[in-house]
């Protein structure tokens, strides 16, 4: 049985723990509004882009097509961009894309093809690490900047083209959380590059002027395209990381709660106890006189 | 009537409002857009768009870089990667 003094101390040290938790939980609350915020102001751009990119796509398909849609011809090697967070601290997200990724990595290595890793976050690195020593290409890091936004995204895409077109790699897949609630984000995964062709949704028969050229602009549209794709995560990975650490905080300070119930009632107890021993001392004490 | 004028970036809509006229600095040139214009796309060079809210009324300017120009039956978009108000 602990002594009343290492109770005591136990209790205490649950109970700060509790407040760095709790005001975790509440910097992820005020957190989480922003990046969702965030998420919603990226929609608008995305949405026209791939439009723009579906009206466009159709009508540059064949041989005329640029790289980046119609992809090098082989399907070798592939290419995992893992997004994950810089920050513990936020329950099963970084563990569930990991697994995510390892699950993909598997299946194309059993179809017998090359699987190597682009990593973005700190989170995502020694797990994959230890599974595939050799199989890390890139390590983005993000996390000296605050919030990731646009010109992280512009980074990662201008390198991922860059090595494309540096033949690297034949397929890129990317990994990201995808943000449905404060509860549920789900790690999904998405082909990168060549771009999917985009399913086209209207067929307006308006004559459209380009300007230069549609494959000119189609050109200049796909890289843009992989760069919004990537800010989409990024912003996605924001939202996550904040939903999920407001999540699992919130079990961690009810968790503290519990745990500080149960020892303030076995502190009582040996408390108690100790004063039934010393009167029951005193008592027979005084009867033997 | 108006023409539709939106300017979107990846990170928000800067503007979405009827205006008069809108001028583009096109990949191979200014244009401008008034309401009616036929369907057209262009690339855009770094420069500024100069939107008339009004005819003849001054031009306010914002300068946009790298993106696109999109004329349709809603109106015209711009999709600009930076935008300096």
């Amino acid at each position: 049985m602990a002594s009343l003094k290492e109770l005591k101390d136990r209790i205490g040290s649950v109970k700060s723990t509790q407040k760095i938790t709790k005001a975790k939980q509440m910097v992820a609350a005020a957190k989480l509004r922003r990046a969702q915020a965030a998420a919603e102001a990226a929609r608008p751009y995305a949405e026209r882009l791939s439009a723009v990119m579906a009206s466009l796509a159709s009508k540059v398909s064949g041989d005329g097509a640029p790289r980046l849609l119609a992809g090098n011809g082989k399907n070798q090697r592939h290419m995992l961009v893992l997004v994950n967070t810089d920050k513990g601290l936020c329950g099963g997200l970084n563990s569930n894309l990991v697994k995510e990724a390892k699950i993909q990595a598997k299946k194309l290595i059993a179809e017998g093809k090359d699987v190597s890793f682009y990593l973005v976050g700190k989170k995502g690195r020694a797990p994959i690490k230890r599974e595939y020593p050799n199989g890390i290409a890139k390590h983005f890091d993000t996390s000296n900047v605050r919030t990731p936004g646009f010109e992280e995204a512009d980074a990662i895409a201008a390198e991922l083209v860059e090595m494309f077109d540096a033949d690297a790699f034949d397929v890129a897949h990317l990994i990201r959380p995808d943000f449905q609630s404060a509860l549920v984000q789900n790690p999904t995964t998405t082909q990168l590059i060549p771009v999917p062709s985009p399913e086209v949704t209207e067929d307006s028969d308006a004559v459209v002027e380009y300007e230069p050229g549609e494959e000119e602009i189609l050109e200049e549209l796909l890289p843009r395209y992989v760069k919004t794709q990537i800010f989409g995560a990024l912003l996605e990975r924001e939202a996550s990381e904040q939903g999920a650490s407001m999540t699992a905080m919130d079990n961690a300070t009810r968790n503290a709660g519990d745990l500080i119930n149960s020892l303030t009632i076995q502190y009582n107890r040996s408390r108690q106890a100790a004063i039934t021993t010393e009167l029951i001392e005193i008592i027979a004490g005084a009867e033997a006189l | 009537m108006a023409l539709h004028f939106e300017l979107v970036t990846p990170a928000r809509q800067v503007r979405s409002e009827d205006v008069h006229m809108v001028v583009v600095p096109g990949a191979e040139g200014e244009f401008g857009v008034l309401e009616g214009h036929a369907p057209f796309m262009s690339t855009i060079r770094d420069g500024a768009v100069q939107i008339y809210k009004t005819e003849g009324a001054e031009p306010e300017t914002i300068e946009v870089k790298g993106g696109f120009a999109e004329v349709g039956d809603a109106g015209l978009t711009v999709l600009a990667e930076h935008v300096e108000a």
